[in-house]
């Protein structure tokens, strides 16, 4: 992993966590900007993946536990196709909600992602 | 507000969700919290027992009950079993302050060789859940009040009412 990129993917994602809850506690239904939102996540989560993938070849090491790294990369990238599943069938504002707990459950599996692979 | 029983939400007062009974949408959250836990734990569970079931056996079950169990939370909350999650949270709860307070007390019970949350052998309910934000915590209490919520009853009624009658 590269920790700069890290760095940028968890406050992404929190952002994206933050203005998914925030917009369902406001009572919007699932929109194209929240819907959108997780699905930015979703693609730095693939990032991630290339990187993870491309990184031992460079030089850039894991450090821990390398099948608990890709537990934790195949969780994640499972949580926002699931999420935004959940978003177009149920058309209510607590979907919005689930949204946002979902991007904030991705930061922090990121970031134990970063402590794994980091000694 | 009409009367003193009338615990509708605006959005369900005016008439945006008809079919929906009141606060029956912030238990879909709380399913989405309980869904992720589920995969925590049981992800979790998984790879200690593939990976080194034998540097602490009683921890690593633990993991695994912890994540059996939240998996049957999850369902129960989503399909609206009200005993099966009553049963289910009560047991979550109960877990996590035995377990929790043994993890800190009487590590080697548990066959635990460190405190660290995020330690090899650490489960979901070690330290309180601290590995997991304490969420472990929190989320059987909050389970129990939606549970004893009118907004749950409401939303179970139509399954208890078909058994009754």
């Amino acid at each position: 992993m590269i920790a700069g990129f890290t760095v940028a993917q968890v406050i992404v994602t929190c952002v994206a966590g933050l203005l998914c809850t925030v917009l369902g506690l406001a009572r919007r239904r699932p929109n194209d900007l929240t819907l959108g939102a997780l699905v930015v996540v979703e693609v730095l989560l693939l990032a991630q993946l290339v990187i993870a993938l491309i990184s031992p070849a460079l030089g850039n090491q894991p450090h821990g536990s390398v099948p608990l790294f890709y537990v934790y990369l195949i969780s994640a990238l499972l949580i926002p196709p699931l999420a935004v599943f959940w978003g177009l069938i149920e058309r209510t504002r607590w979907s919005t909600v689930v949204l946002g707990v979902a991007a904030f459950a991705i930061a922090v599996m990121v970031v134990r992602m970063q402590q794994i692979w980091t000694p | 507000m009409s009367g003193a029983q009338n615990t509708e939400t605006p959005e369900a007062a005016s008439g945006a969700a008809p079919a929906r009974r009141p606060g029956a949408g912030v238990g879909r959250v709380l399913v989405a919290v309980y869904a992720i836990l589920a995969l925590a734990a049981t992800g979790r569970s998984v790879f200690q027992i593939i990976d080194r079931f034998g540097e602490a056996p009683v921890a690593f079950l633990l993991s695994a009950l912890a994540g059996v169990i939240y998996i049957v939370a999850t369902i129960a909350l989503g399909a609206r079993l009200r005993t099966l999650a009553l049963v289910t949270i009560s047991i979550e709860l109960v877990g996590v302050l035995v377990v929790g307070t043994l993890s800190l007390v009487a590590p080697a019970l548990l066959g635990l060789h460190s405190l660290d949350p995020f330690g090899r052998d650490s489960t979901v309910w070690s330290a309180f859940g601290a590995g997991y934000l304490l969420v472990p915590l929190v989320l059987p209490v909050l389970g129990l009040l939606y549970l004893r919520s009118g907004s749950a009853r409401g939303s179970a009624r139509g399954a208890t009412g078909q058994a009754k009658a």
